[in-house]
């Protein structure tokens, strides 16, 4: 025989029934976008992340009139205060800002004044101290510290902490509904494809049909060149969004490395989820593209017949 | 053994002028297993109508049809399609695909019973030498004359061993020799134990390979026997 006829994986002759040399130009366009989505959420999370660990790790108490006794001959308030952080467990490195430090912090609002010690109003002292994980809750150690110098607050930056938790969960939420609309456009772009497909070849599928061939010998064929069409796209916009994503990590990392040789390394910059993306989105779409052109040719052959 | 009890059948034509056409009306009758049939009547009596339900393209719109011992009625798409393969049928316009070569067309049945390329390949060769297309094995169905689609036609119907072979107009495009030819493979066919049902117009045929007729006109049974 001169010519070779029908390969194996293509008994039914449908092989070229989806030459749609576009869908995995659009398919590569959608994984680009859920890459930078999923860039996103993530480098969302390493920021607050390492913003909640600083925050989290310092606890302000400030002691209103410090330096009046505790009781009559005892020690200052803000001393018993600081004794008391100490013997404290979780927390470590209390430490009792001076008046100078005061004077720098307050400078912004106050003005000239608070640092020639000229103000009018009492200053608290103000005590900064680590916090570990068996630290006591803000809400625990305030009053604890109140009953030794009445009026003594605790700030363990929980209020922020909450908020940037908030932000991080709002926008992890964005990234997910992007990339569910990511995926189902590229679901919709696989569906009239293959929609396409089936038209062109509707004489040949009922012919086929009327041969005997099963639901599932045809929905193959084509969730079969889907999937491939569409694995060929998630590859590209996999690869296509990797320097973009290097990049992205590179100006992120400035947020959290101070050391410049830190920042530059950009290989370690790419959180390994990231080189992931290629292998990643080439079997989500794989995925999405069997998926789609089974249930398209499925609903479609019920309709034919 | 195929029976048709009380079969009717109208096509519902939405919305065109003059309505619903009923094509077929109370049609009863028995075939037993490796029976043979002439299907004859007049243009438009209702023959390829009658084929299509048997070949499971229609549904009757009343009555009930047992095929090859199954409740067409009965059967679910898998079910459907698994009788379909045991059922040879060639078309009145052929139905070949058009991107295909005549041998990849006849080769279509076996693979989709998942026949072994090897097997395949004997096997179309074989039967497409046996119908005189040797020669024609890489030809596309337009590189192919009306006489030569037809046989490919029924070498597609035949090559899986169909335990039912349903033909419409067969000879149509051939001449008196092929004819017969044709006669031949379907009559060993036949013999081997393949009920067969063949329409046609040539009563010339039917006189020079007597066997009972079912008759129709108008869409009615005139004639069985
Ligand atoms: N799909 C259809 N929709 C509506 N009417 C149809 C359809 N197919 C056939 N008919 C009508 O049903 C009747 C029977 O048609 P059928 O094709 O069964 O005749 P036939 O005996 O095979 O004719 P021929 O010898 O010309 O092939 C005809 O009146 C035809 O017009
Ligand atoms: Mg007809």
């Amino acid at each position: 025989m001169a010519k070779p006829h029908a390969s194996r994986a293509d008994r039914i002759g449908l092989r070229a029934a989806m030459a749609d040399r576009l869908l995995p130009f659009m398919v590569a366009a959608m994984s680009f976008l859920a890459a930078l989505a999923l860039a996103g959420s993530i480098a969302a999370g390493a920021l607050a992340s390492h913003w909640l660990s600083g925050a989290q790790g310092l606890m302000t108490v400030e002691v209103p009139t410090p330096s009046q006794p505790v009781t009559a001959n005892g020690p200052l308030r803000q001393d018993a205060v600081l004794t008391l952080l100490q013997a404290t467990k979780g927390l470590s490195d209390a430490h009792l800002l001076s008046g100078a430090e005061l004077a720098t912090l307050l400078k912004p609002w106050l003005g000239a004044a608070a640092a020639d010690g000229t103000l009018p109003i009492a200053l608290p002292a103000v005590i900064v101290v680590k916090a570990d994980a068996r630290a006591p809750d803000a809400a625990v150690l305030g009053p604890k510290l109140a009953s030794v110098a009445p009026g003594t607050i605790v700030d363990s930056g929980a209020r922020w902490a909450d908020r940037l938790a908030a932000l991080t969960t709002s926008l992890r939420a964005s990234a997910a509904a992007v990339l569910v609309i990511v995926a189902l456009v590229a679901a919709s772009v696989v569906a009239v494809a293959v929609r396409a497909g089936l038209s062109q070849r509707r004489e040949a599928i009922e012919i086929i049909h009327g041969l005997g061939a099963l639901d599932s010998d045809i929905a193959n064929q084509f969730a079969l060149r889907a999937m491939r069409l569409a694995a060929t796209g998630g590859l590209l916009g996999g690869v296509v969004a990797l320097p973009v994503l290097a990049w992205l990590a590179l100006l992120s990392s400035s947020f959290v490395a101070s050391a410049p040789a830190e920042r530059l390394d950009l290989v370690t910059a790419l959180p390994p989820l990231l080189w992931g993306a290629p292998v990643m989105f080439t079997l989500a779409t794989a995925l999405i593209g069997w998926l789609a052109a089974q249930i398209t040719v499925r609903g479609w052959l019920k309709r034919l017949a | 053994m195929i029976r048709f009890t009380h079969v009717g059948l109208t096509y519902h034509r939405a919305g065109a002028a003059g309505g619903d056409a009923v094509a077929l009306d109370d049609i009863d009758f028995d075939i037993p297993d490796g029976g043979f049939r002439w299907l004859t009547g007049p243009s438009g009596a209702g023959k390829t109508s009658l084929l299509k339900l048997m070949y499971l393209a229609a549904r009757p719109s009343s009555g009930r049809i047992d095929l090859l011992d199954t409740d067409t009625l009965r059967l679910d798409r898998r079910g459907t399609a698994l009788l379909r393969r045991r059922i040879g049928v060639v078309y009145q316009d052929f139905r070949l695909l058009r991107h295909l070569s005549a041998y990849d067309n006849v080769a279509l049945p076996l693979r989709l019973a998942r026949r072994k390329e090897v097997q395949v390949r004997a096997d179309v060769t074989e039967l497409l030498r046996w119908v005189g297309l040797a020669g024609r094995l890489d030809h596309r169905p337009e590189e192919l004359s009306g006489g030569e689609q037809q046989r490919v036609a029924i070498a597609r119907a035949v090559i899986a061993r169909p335990s039912l072979l349903l033909a419409d107009e067969p000879t149509g495009n051939l001449d008196d020799d092929q004819a017969e030819r044709l006669m031949h493979l379907i009559r060993s066919l036949n013999r081997m134990g393949t009920t067969i049902i063949v329409a046609t117009h040539n009563m010339g045929l039917v006189a020079r390979h007597p066997a009972p007729v079912l008759e129709l006109v108008d869409g009615r049974l005139v004639r069985h026997g």
